[in-house]
Protein backbone atom coordinates (compact mmCIF):
# COMPACT_ATOMS: atom_id res chain seq x y z
CA UNK A 1 0.00 0.00 0.00
CA UNK A 2 1.30 3.14 -0.75
CA UNK A 3 2.31 5.51 1.65
CA UNK A 4 0.21 8.80 1.99
CA UNK A 5 1.94 11.80 2.85
CA UNK A 6 -0.50 13.95 4.87
CA UNK A 7 -0.05 17.54 5.45
CA UNK A 8 2.60 18.80 8.17
CA UNK A 9 4.53 15.31 8.87
CA UNK A 10 7.05 14.38 6.77
CA UNK A 11 9.46 12.34 9.57
CA UNK A 12 6.84 9.20 9.64
CA UNK A 13 7.53 6.54 7.26
CA UNK A 14 4.33 5.23 6.78
CA UNK A 15 0.66 6.40 6.05
CA UNK A 16 0.23 8.33 9.89
CA UNK A 17 -2.68 6.30 11.48
CA UNK A 18 -3.93 5.47 15.09
CA UNK A 19 -2.09 2.24 15.11
CA UNK A 20 0.69 2.95 12.97
CA UNK A 21 3.16 3.97 15.76
CA UNK A 22 3.93 7.72 14.74
CA UNK A 23 1.89 10.48 16.58
CA UNK A 24 -0.83 13.01 15.34
CA UNK A 25 1.02 15.03 12.61
CA UNK A 26 -0.90 18.44 14.15
CA UNK A 27 -0.89 20.76 11.27
CA UNK A 28 1.80 23.52 11.80
CA UNK A 29 2.74 26.49 9.60
CA UNK A 30 4.11 23.98 7.33
CA UNK A 31 0.79 23.58 5.63
CA UNK A 32 0.88 27.18 3.94
CA UNK A 33 4.16 26.46 2.10
CA UNK A 34 2.86 25.00 -1.19
CA UNK A 35 5.43 23.09 -3.42
CA UNK A 36 5.42 25.52 -6.25
CA UNK A 37 5.13 24.20 -10.05
CA UNK A 38 7.20 26.27 -11.83
CA UNK A 39 9.52 28.57 -11.31
CA UNK A 40 10.35 31.28 -14.25
CA UNK A 41 13.24 33.64 -14.60
CA UNK A 42 12.40 36.98 -15.35
CA UNK A 43 15.30 39.80 -15.52
CA UNK A 44 17.01 38.49 -12.79
CA UNK A 45 13.65 38.10 -10.46
CA UNK A 46 12.55 34.61 -9.72
CA UNK A 47 8.69 34.36 -9.93
CA UNK A 48 6.69 31.14 -8.57
CA UNK A 49 4.17 29.81 -10.22
CA UNK A 50 2.18 27.72 -7.63
CA UNK A 51 -0.99 26.85 -6.38
CA UNK A 52 -1.49 30.71 -4.74
CA UNK A 53 -0.84 32.35 -7.78
CA UNK A 54 -2.98 30.26 -10.25
CA UNK A 55 -5.82 30.68 -7.48
CA UNK A 56 -4.77 34.46 -7.17
CA UNK A 57 -5.22 34.81 -11.04
CA UNK A 58 -7.95 32.73 -11.42
CA UNK A 59 -9.74 35.08 -8.71
CA UNK A 60 -9.27 37.87 -10.82
CA UNK A 61 -10.54 36.48 -13.80
CA UNK A 62 -13.97 35.24 -12.21
CA UNK A 63 -14.66 38.36 -10.42
CA UNK A 64 -14.01 40.39 -14.08
CA UNK A 65 -15.72 38.32 -15.98
CA UNK A 66 -18.72 38.09 -14.13
CA UNK A 67 -18.80 41.62 -13.92
CA UNK A 68 -18.56 41.98 -17.20
CA UNK A 69 -21.17 39.88 -18.06
CA UNK A 70 -23.43 41.33 -16.05
CA UNK A 71 -22.63 44.76 -16.98
CA UNK A 72 -23.35 44.15 -20.83
CA UNK A 73 -26.64 43.77 -21.38
CA UNK A 74 -28.43 47.04 -20.87
CA UNK A 75 -31.65 46.53 -20.03
CA UNK A 76 -34.38 48.61 -18.35
CA UNK A 77 -36.07 45.54 -17.04
CA UNK A 78 -33.04 43.55 -16.17
CA UNK A 79 -32.74 40.11 -16.95
CA UNK A 80 -31.29 37.51 -14.09
CA UNK A 81 -27.46 38.05 -14.56
CA UNK A 82 -28.02 41.81 -14.68
CA UNK A 83 -30.01 41.41 -11.68
CA UNK A 84 -27.19 40.05 -9.72
CA UNK A 85 -24.80 42.70 -10.86
CA UNK A 86 -26.93 45.27 -9.98
CA UNK A 87 -27.68 43.88 -6.30
CA UNK A 88 -23.94 43.18 -5.56
CA UNK A 89 -22.88 47.01 -7.08
CA UNK A 90 -26.14 48.69 -5.11
CA UNK A 91 -24.73 46.24 -2.05
CA UNK A 92 -21.28 47.89 -1.99
CA UNK A 93 -22.49 51.20 -2.75
CA UNK A 94 -25.60 51.65 -0.15
CA UNK A 95 -24.10 49.46 2.76
CA UNK A 96 -20.16 50.47 2.35
CA UNK A 97 -20.29 53.57 0.92
CA UNK A 98 -23.13 55.55 1.66
CA UNK A 99 -23.17 54.33 5.12
CA UNK A 100 -19.77 55.60 5.69
CA UNK A 101 -18.89 58.28 3.31
CA UNK A 102 -21.87 59.22 2.21
CA UNK A 103 -23.16 60.78 -1.20
CA UNK A 104 -19.63 61.67 -2.48
CA UNK A 105 -18.58 57.96 -1.55
CA UNK A 106 -20.19 57.07 -4.81
CA UNK A 107 -17.05 57.19 -6.92
CA UNK A 108 -15.16 55.09 -4.49
CA UNK A 109 -17.93 52.21 -4.92
CA UNK A 110 -15.06 50.44 -7.92
CA UNK A 111 -12.49 50.62 -6.10
CA UNK A 112 -14.65 49.34 -3.00
CA UNK A 113 -16.40 46.66 -5.14
CA UNK A 114 -13.20 45.17 -6.37
CA UNK A 115 -11.52 44.60 -3.13
CA UNK A 116 -14.93 43.21 -1.56
CA UNK A 117 -15.34 40.87 -4.15
CA UNK A 118 -11.86 39.58 -4.76
CA UNK A 119 -11.08 39.08 -1.03
CA UNK A 120 -14.65 37.35 -0.86
CA UNK A 121 -13.85 35.12 -3.42
CA UNK A 122 -10.48 34.43 -2.57
CA UNK A 123 -11.98 33.67 0.98
CA UNK A 124 -14.15 30.97 -0.66
CA UNK A 125 -11.20 29.38 -2.53
CA UNK A 126 -11.09 27.69 0.69
CA UNK A 127 -13.82 25.70 0.79
CA UNK A 128 -13.95 24.95 -2.95
CA UNK A 129 -13.05 21.39 -3.05
CA UNK A 130 -10.04 21.10 -5.47
CA UNK A 131 -8.77 24.15 -4.76
CA UNK A 132 -9.03 24.57 -1.36
CA UNK A 133 -6.34 27.22 0.20
CA UNK A 134 -7.41 30.63 0.89
CA UNK A 135 -5.00 32.58 -0.82
CA UNK A 136 -5.51 35.32 1.72
CA UNK A 137 -3.71 33.09 4.13
CA UNK A 138 -0.29 34.26 2.43
CA UNK A 139 0.56 37.19 4.06
CA UNK A 140 1.63 38.49 0.84
CA UNK A 141 -2.35 39.31 -0.38
CA UNK A 142 -3.44 41.08 2.39
CA UNK A 143 -0.26 43.21 2.55
CA UNK A 144 -0.29 44.00 -0.77
CA UNK A 145 -4.03 45.29 -0.66
CA UNK A 146 -3.31 46.88 2.25
CA UNK A 147 -0.90 48.82 0.63
CA UNK A 148 -3.21 49.97 -1.76
CA UNK A 149 -5.86 50.94 0.48
CA UNK A 150 -3.24 53.25 2.10
CA UNK A 151 -1.48 55.02 -0.49
CA UNK A 152 -5.17 55.83 -1.32
CA UNK A 153 -5.86 57.62 2.08
CA UNK A 154 -3.18 59.10 2.62
CA UNK A 155 -3.03 60.46 -0.97
CA UNK A 156 -6.53 61.41 -0.56
CA UNK A 157 -6.01 62.87 3.13
CA UNK A 158 -3.18 64.98 2.00
CA UNK A 159 -4.61 66.27 -1.39
CA UNK A 160 -8.05 67.31 0.53
CA UNK A 161 -7.38 68.67 3.26
CA UNK A 162 -3.15 69.92 2.76
CA UNK A 163 0.05 67.67 4.02
CA UNK A 164 0.61 69.20 7.51
CA UNK A 165 -2.94 69.80 8.17
CA UNK A 166 -4.25 65.98 7.57
CA UNK A 167 -2.11 64.91 10.61
CA UNK A 168 -2.75 67.68 12.95
CA UNK A 169 -6.46 68.22 12.24
CA UNK A 170 -5.67 63.88 13.54
CA UNK A 171 -3.76 64.60 16.34
CA UNK A 172 -5.36 67.73 17.78
CA UNK A 173 -9.10 67.06 17.39
CA UNK A 174 -11.22 69.85 18.63
CA UNK A 175 -12.79 70.15 22.23
CA UNK A 176 -10.14 67.85 24.33
CA UNK A 177 -8.40 69.28 27.38
CA UNK A 178 -4.99 70.67 26.50
CA UNK A 179 -2.85 68.55 28.99
CA UNK A 180 -4.37 65.45 27.07
CA UNK A 181 -2.95 66.49 23.61
CA UNK A 182 0.49 65.19 24.66
CA UNK A 183 -0.93 61.68 25.21
CA UNK A 184 -3.65 61.76 22.32
CA UNK A 185 -1.54 63.33 19.80
CA UNK A 186 1.79 60.26 19.28
CA UNK A 187 -1.17 57.92 19.84
CA UNK A 188 -3.09 59.50 16.53
CA UNK A 189 -0.14 59.48 14.81
CA UNK A 190 0.77 55.80 15.41
CA UNK A 191 -3.13 55.14 15.00
CA UNK A 192 -2.50 56.80 11.43
CA UNK A 193 0.10 55.61 10.24
CA UNK A 194 0.77 52.28 11.54
CA UNK A 195 -1.88 50.70 13.44
CA UNK A 196 -4.17 51.23 10.87
CA UNK A 197 -2.75 49.19 7.97
CA UNK A 198 -0.78 46.51 9.74
CA UNK A 199 -4.22 45.93 11.48
CA UNK A 200 -6.63 45.63 8.68
CA UNK A 201 -4.08 43.26 7.04
CA UNK A 202 -2.93 41.08 9.84
CA UNK A 203 -6.83 40.79 10.82
CA UNK A 204 -7.53 39.39 6.90
CA UNK A 205 -4.29 37.26 7.13
CA UNK A 206 -4.97 36.05 10.95
CA UNK A 207 -9.11 34.76 10.59
CA UNK A 208 -7.77 33.07 7.05
CA UNK A 209 -4.77 31.40 8.48
CA UNK A 210 -6.64 29.73 11.81
CA UNK A 211 -9.66 29.19 10.05
CA UNK A 212 -7.50 26.68 7.51
CA UNK A 213 -5.40 25.85 10.09
CA UNK A 214 -8.48 24.30 12.17
CA UNK A 215 -10.30 22.81 8.90
CA UNK A 216 -6.93 21.05 8.32
CA UNK A 217 -6.60 19.57 11.76
CA UNK A 218 -10.30 18.14 12.35
CA UNK A 219 -9.85 16.64 8.97
CA UNK A 220 -6.62 14.76 9.38
CA UNK A 221 -8.24 13.79 12.49
CA UNK A 222 -11.23 12.45 10.82
CA UNK A 223 -9.20 10.25 8.52
CA UNK A 224 -6.27 9.67 12.24
CA UNK A 225 -8.75 7.99 14.19
CA UNK A 226 -10.62 5.63 11.24
CA UNK A 227 -10.20 2.30 12.95
CA UNK A 228 -12.60 -0.32 14.01
CA UNK A 229 -12.59 0.61 17.35
CA UNK A 230 -14.79 2.27 19.06
CA UNK A 231 -12.66 5.49 19.84
CA UNK A 232 -11.87 4.91 15.92
CA UNK A 233 -15.70 5.31 14.85
CA UNK A 234 -16.52 7.44 17.92
CA UNK A 235 -13.92 9.95 16.65
CA UNK A 236 -14.01 9.89 13.80
CA UNK A 237 -17.09 10.37 13.00
CA UNK A 238 -17.26 13.66 15.38
CA UNK A 239 -14.13 14.40 14.19
CA UNK A 240 -15.69 14.91 10.76
CA UNK A 241 -19.10 16.36 11.59
CA UNK A 242 -17.35 19.13 13.45
CA UNK A 243 -15.00 20.03 10.03
CA UNK A 244 -19.39 19.91 8.38
CA UNK A 245 -20.03 22.57 10.76
CA UNK A 246 -16.41 24.74 11.21
CA UNK A 247 -16.67 24.75 6.86
CA UNK A 248 -20.05 26.25 7.56
CA UNK A 249 -18.70 28.56 10.68
CA UNK A 250 -15.50 29.54 8.09
CA UNK A 251 -17.96 30.40 5.60
CA UNK A 252 -19.45 33.35 7.12
CA UNK A 253 -16.30 34.29 8.36
CA UNK A 254 -14.86 34.80 5.07
CA UNK A 255 -17.83 36.89 4.39
CA UNK A 256 -17.50 38.84 7.36
CA UNK A 257 -13.99 39.03 6.79
CA UNK A 258 -14.28 40.75 3.53
CA UNK A 259 -16.95 43.09 4.46
CA UNK A 260 -14.65 44.38 7.40
CA UNK A 261 -11.85 44.89 4.89
CA UNK A 262 -14.06 46.81 2.72
CA UNK A 263 -15.78 48.90 5.75
CA UNK A 264 -12.60 49.75 7.19
CA UNK A 265 -11.14 50.74 3.74
CA UNK A 266 -14.35 53.34 3.80
CA UNK A 267 -13.93 54.67 7.30
CA UNK A 268 -10.57 55.55 6.33
CA UNK A 269 -11.03 57.14 2.70
CA UNK A 270 -14.02 58.67 4.49
CA UNK A 271 -11.98 60.17 7.68
CA UNK A 272 -9.14 61.26 4.80
CA UNK A 273 -12.61 63.03 3.00
CA UNK A 274 -13.98 64.76 5.88
CA UNK A 275 -11.73 66.38 8.58
CA UNK A 276 -12.37 65.34 12.05
CA UNK A 277 -15.07 67.71 13.58
CA UNK B 1 21.75 32.80 39.34
CA UNK B 2 19.84 28.83 39.11
CA UNK B 3 16.66 28.83 37.68
CA UNK B 4 13.33 28.28 40.13
CA UNK B 5 10.43 27.75 38.02
CA UNK B 6 10.52 26.81 34.47
CA UNK B 7 7.67 26.49 32.40
CA UNK B 8 8.10 23.84 29.39
CA UNK B 9 6.10 22.43 26.34
CA UNK B 10 3.22 24.24 24.20
CA UNK B 11 4.21 27.95 25.68
CA UNK B 12 2.01 29.08 22.69
CA UNK B 13 -0.96 27.39 23.93
CA UNK B 14 -0.45 28.96 27.17
CA UNK B 15 -0.28 32.73 24.80
CA UNK B 16 -3.07 31.99 23.10
CA UNK B 17 -5.05 30.97 26.04
CA UNK B 18 -4.32 34.00 27.72
CA UNK B 19 -4.74 36.27 24.94
CA UNK B 20 -8.74 35.07 24.69
CA UNK B 21 -9.65 36.44 27.96
CA UNK B 22 -9.92 40.23 26.53
CA UNK B 23 -11.74 39.38 23.64
CA UNK B 24 -14.19 36.75 25.45
CA UNK B 25 -14.77 39.85 27.32
CA UNK B 26 -15.06 42.54 24.84
CA UNK B 27 -17.51 40.64 22.55
CA UNK B 28 -19.78 39.27 25.58
CA UNK B 29 -20.24 43.11 25.92
CA UNK B 30 -20.58 43.59 22.53
CA UNK B 31 -23.35 41.70 21.80
CA UNK B 32 -24.77 42.39 25.03
CA UNK B 33 -25.12 46.16 24.76
CA UNK B 34 -26.22 45.19 20.98
CA UNK B 35 -29.18 43.07 22.52
CA UNK B 36 -30.07 45.32 25.12
CA UNK B 37 -30.50 48.21 22.44
CA UNK B 38 -32.59 46.58 19.78
CA UNK B 39 -35.31 45.47 22.72
CA UNK B 40 -34.91 49.49 23.53
CA UNK B 41 -35.43 50.27 19.88
CA UNK B 42 -36.49 47.69 17.65
CA UNK B 43 -37.02 50.13 14.49
CA UNK B 44 -33.14 50.24 14.52
CA UNK B 45 -32.09 46.85 13.86
CA UNK B 46 -29.76 47.52 10.74
CA UNK B 47 -28.00 50.16 12.43
CA UNK B 48 -27.44 48.28 15.53
CA UNK B 49 -26.21 45.32 13.79
CA UNK B 50 -23.89 47.00 11.17
CA UNK B 51 -22.45 48.41 14.55
CA UNK B 52 -22.18 45.37 16.62
CA UNK B 53 -20.83 43.31 13.32
CA UNK B 54 -17.97 45.97 13.32
CA UNK B 55 -16.71 45.83 16.40
CA UNK B 56 -17.05 42.04 17.09
CA UNK B 57 -14.30 41.90 13.59
CA UNK B 58 -12.22 44.82 15.17
CA UNK B 59 -12.07 42.36 19.02
CA UNK B 60 -11.67 39.13 17.51
CA UNK B 61 -8.40 40.45 15.13
CA UNK B 62 -6.66 40.12 18.84
CA UNK B 63 -7.93 37.15 20.15
CA UNK B 64 -7.23 35.55 15.91
CA UNK B 65 -3.21 37.85 16.47
CA UNK B 66 -2.94 35.46 19.90
CA UNK B 67 -3.61 32.25 18.13
CA UNK B 68 -1.47 32.81 14.97
CA UNK B 69 1.70 34.65 16.52
CA UNK B 70 2.93 31.08 17.93
CA UNK B 71 2.99 29.42 14.43
CA UNK B 72 4.72 32.67 13.41
CA UNK B 73 7.37 32.73 15.51
CA UNK B 74 7.56 29.35 17.25
CA UNK B 75 9.41 26.49 16.06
Amino acid sequence: MSVVKLSGDSSCPVTPHLNSGCGFPAPNAEIFFLEPYTTLNVGGMEFVIGKTSILAALVAIIVATFFLAASRPRKMVPGKLQSLGEQAYLFVRDQIAREVIGKDGDRFVPFLGSLFFFVWISNLMGVIPGAQFPIMSSLAFPVSLTLMVYATYMYIGMKHQGPIKFFTSAMFPPGVPKAMYVLLAPLELLQLVVTRPVTQAIRLFANMFAGHLLLTTFTLAAYYLLSPSIIGVLGSVTSFGVTVVLTGFEMFIQGLQAFIFTLLTAVYIGGSLHAEH
Amino acid sequence: MSVLAEVTGSIGSIGYGLAAIGPGVGIGIIFGNGVQAIARQPEAYGVIRQNMILGFALTEALALIGFVVPFVFGA
